[in-house]
């Protein structure tokens, strides 16, 4: 059924308000990634074939909801009982008669299953008092996990379309873009530029057939918020864009989505089927005139490709490389013609602005980062996930407010932010209020939100080659600072790592830094040497260490660091003795364990798994000492 | 570029009758030709080059380009080790260790059965579970190196399902 005019919208919006609120008794069962990968899709079979089977037992009719990533993928599988708002973790399928029985039926709750606070060891019921929800403001990820992807009527139910609905019916493209531009939104996929300059200026480009882009290649190593609006929202997406297409005057568009994201293809494929079928999308949009259809195309695997010009050039069929920055894409984009591209976060945050106003937003966030911005909170932190802030939370509320401090409680060292381009974050900035200015400022970047969390056993020179490491496999090649400038880096910290370190090597670093970020063509190459500058700001004295004493301060390159164990902590759990690969702890339960150096290959999987913390690590170069004292 | 047969041609026909044949269906194309072949057969990109009218040199460019593709047969599970940032941290690099161990081979190589094929990939976006192993079709979270020949009995075994 297509929807052709604004009484027939409003009619629909009616209908699947009402068929929702017929379903108002729900179990949502999280079935992102991470919980699918714990076996939420198990969970939710058996919730449902227990409610069939319990049948009339069952006083309202219930329905099992398979949703997308509710963000606290840390306690998954997750599942919510509407509209109570219980929120049970780690449920397993042997769970769910227990659920069915004592909280659909009995009303009561699970106890065993509600989220503990790990500092008051307090058990919370409710969903929206868990901490981790409590502290967040949804907007680009307002109906994840609230909604059925699948299910277009439920989308449109919770709100979806009803900004295209506004901008379609009320408005012209050019107020369209106005409106956008008092929400003060800028491009959430990191560099920040403002969307309605770039919205305006293709819409002013010369040409009748324009494109519009969705850059779903979401490649930052440690960032999945694109992803699980791709799969927990998809039509939010399609909606922002329908409504970018209008203001710009494009009538063909694209998502680009990662080839490592199969479940996004499959909900957006879906949610774009049903969208023309119901006349959000294709020829004479609900009844306005204007025509718009998306197609979806699967990347390739290059990290390159996240970058907008490369982007374009792998919808052309070709090798993703950038070209010079010159030529706007505005104007000569995809297939040489007049392109608007934004980021997944970007076209979903346009619809509930049109459906709220710009005001709305821009009453969020800081001077010049208006609105919410969603994070991928991860590494050593207690509750990873997927969040949704203000523009200016500090990174202390991110972390230890939202993220419930560091894993074990060990010391915090730093964050980073911003992929492979962008820093490391020491503790000593953690007041600083997040937007896309100041983490600039402190060397990093916004990028495309992810946070990883590091303790003190992360070393500062191995992140740095690390990300030195992933950027020389990614780089194109196109042009030489990048193509070599990485290369002829990492060779330097690969002699760091080794201990094979020299004096000048920091000064050398600096002078190639300086090299790529002048030469570099795309940004790619120009912002690859952030790793390692932010990490030598901060944490210079990690490399001295590395090159003055051949040792790593923080026991973590290999070659530099030996394990022991400390006689008098070692209960004899025998715990490191089935954790390590190589047999080169011995020891009887209950009596001391020792590492044999010989054939110890110096991978901390002991250091781990101890529950007494009883190993330690030292400079390798030491053992040379003791085996001549 | 050597000359290896290929015996049946019926996926590729489908999959060339469901793309226009021109240069911007090339990448999509080839990820069909990966998924029924396993791999991009040379005799098959011959063929492809043809019908879409793009040079061999541009579709052997945009094979080696992408990592999706491979131009060797890939074995029959595929483990992938998540090798981004939150799994590096929480020790990836113990899980590639312990599969070369394990199977003899390298990321990026195969095993001489065709048994296994070993890929390190820069991110699958479950950093909540860190670090994370694919083997097949299954994710593995919280992975632990000496757990690791379960983890490859079980994925294997949802493979032949």
């Amino acid at each position: 059924m297509r929807i052709e005019s604004q009484q027939a919208f409003e009619r629909f919006v009616a209908q699947a308000r009402e068929r929702s609120a017929a379903r108002s008794r729900q179990v949502l069962v999280c079935c992102g990634t991470g919980c699918l990968a714990k076996g939420s899709a198990k969970v939710a079979e058996a919730l449902a074939a227990e409610l069939a089977k319990r049948g009339s037992d069952v006083p309202v009719a219930t329905f099992t909801k398979k949703t997308g990533c509710h963000g606290f993928c840390e306690r998954g599988p997750l599942v919510v009982l509407q509209p109570e708002g219980v929120l049970y973790t780690q449920v397993k399928p042997r769970d769910v008669a227990e659920i069915v029985e004592k909280s659909v039926i009995g009303g009561d709750t699970v106890s065993r299953l509600l989220y503990k606070d790990p500092a008051t060891g307090r058990r919370t019921a409710r969903y929206e008092e868990v901490p981790f929800y409590q502290r967040q403001t949804r907007v680009a990820m307002r109906n994840i996990g609230r909604i059925d992807p699948a299910d277009i009527d439920d989308a449109v139910a919770h709100g979806a379309y009803q900004g295209l609905a506004t901008a379609l019916f009320t408005m012209t493209p050019e107020q369209v873009i106005e409106e956008v531009e008092v929400a003060g939104l800028r491009g959430r996929g990191g560099a920040g530029f403002p969307t309605a300059r770039k919205w305006r200026s293709c819409r002013a480009a010369k040409g009748d057939r324009k494109f519009v882009v969705c850059n779903g290649d979401e490649g930052d190593p440690g960032a999945f918020k694109d992803r699980s609006i791709m799969e927990g929202d998809p039509h939010s997406v399609i909606e922002g864009m329908v409504i970018g297409a209008y203001a710009v005057g494009a009538h063909e568009g694209f998502i680009y989505v990662r080839d490592e994201y199969p479940l996004a293809v499959v909900h957006l494929t879906l949610a774009l089927e049903q969208a023309r079928s119901h006349g959000f999308l294709g020829r004479n949009i609900l009844g306005s005139g204007f025509d718009f259809d998306i197609r979806i195309s699967r990347g390739g695997g290059a990290f390159v490709c996240g970058e907008s010009s490369a982007l374009m050039r792998s919808l052309e069929g070709r090798v993703g490389e950038p070209r010079a920055k010159y030529v706007h894409a505005t104007e000569r984009g995809l297939f040489d013609l007049p392109t608007v591209l934004n980021n997944v976060e970007t076209w979903a945050d346009v619809g509930a602005i049109l459906a709220r106003g710009g005001a709305w937003f821009a009453a969020m966030g800081t001077e010049k980062s208006k609105g919410t911005k969603a994070f991928s909170l991860v590494g050593k932190v207690k509750n990873t996930g997927l969040i949704e802030l203000p523009m200016g939370t500090t990174l202390r509320e991110i972390i230890y407010g939202i993220g419930g401090g560091v894993l074990g409680d060990r010391p915090f060292k730093a964050v980073q932010t911003g992929g492979p381009s962008g820093g490391c974050v020491p503790e000593s900035l953690l007041d600083l209020p997040v937007d896309y200015e100041k983490l600039t400022e402190a060397g990093s970047m916004m990028g495309s939100g992810g946070m990883i969390v590091m303790d003190d056993r992360t070393c500062m020179v191995d992140v740095a080659r690390y990300f030195l490491k992933f950027l020389t496999e990614e780089s194109c090649g196109k042009c030489i600072p990048c193509r070599e400038g990485l290369h002829q880096m990492l060779a330097i910290f690969e002699d760091l790592v080794a201990g094979r370190g020299k004096r000048g090597d920091i000064e050398r670093i600096e002078r190639l830094a300086r090299g790529m970020q002048l030469g570099s063509l795309c940004e790619l190459g120009k912002s690859a040497p952030n790793p390692v500058l932010s990490t030598l700001r901060y944490f210079r004295s990690e490399y001295e260490a590395h090159i003055e004493e051949g040792a790593c301060p923080a026991g973590i390159c290999r070659d530099l660091t030996a394990y022991e164990i400390v006689e008098a902590t070692c209960n004899g759990c025998h715990a490191c003795f089935k954790v390590c690969p190589v047999g080169a702890i011995t020891g009887k339960i209950k009596e001391l364990h020792v590492i044999h150096h010989d054939t110890c290959i110096s991978c901390g999987a002991c250091f781990d798994v101890c529950p007494t913390q009883a190993i330690r690590t030292f400079p390798k170069k030491q053992l040379a000492e003791r085996t001549v004292a | 570029m050597s000359a290896s047969h290929v015996a049946d041609s019926k996926p590729l026909e489908a999959i060339l009758g469901a793309y226009p044949a021109e240069e911007a269906s090339l990448i999509q194309v080839l990820q069909d030709v990966h998924r029924a072949y396993n791999y991009l057969p040379c005799d098959v990109l011959a063929t492809v080059a043809k019908t879409l009218g793009v040079p061999l040199a541009k579709v052997y460019s945009v094979s080696t380009f992408y990592k999706a593709f491979s131009l060797q047969p890939q074995g029959r599970t595929v483990v992938k080790v998540c090798t981004g940032t939150a799994c590096h941290i929480r020790g990836a690099a113990q899980l590639v260790d312990e599969l070369e161990r394990k199977l003899g081979i390298k990321p990026g190589e195969t095993t001489p059965d065709l048994g296994f094929t070993v890929k390190t990939v820069n991110c699958v976006g479950a950093c909540a579970m860190a670090p994370v192993l694919i083997v097949g079709e299954t994710y593995f979270g919280n992975a632990k190196a000496a757990r690791l020949d379960s983890y490859l009995a079980a994925g294997e075994a949802s493979d032949a399902d």
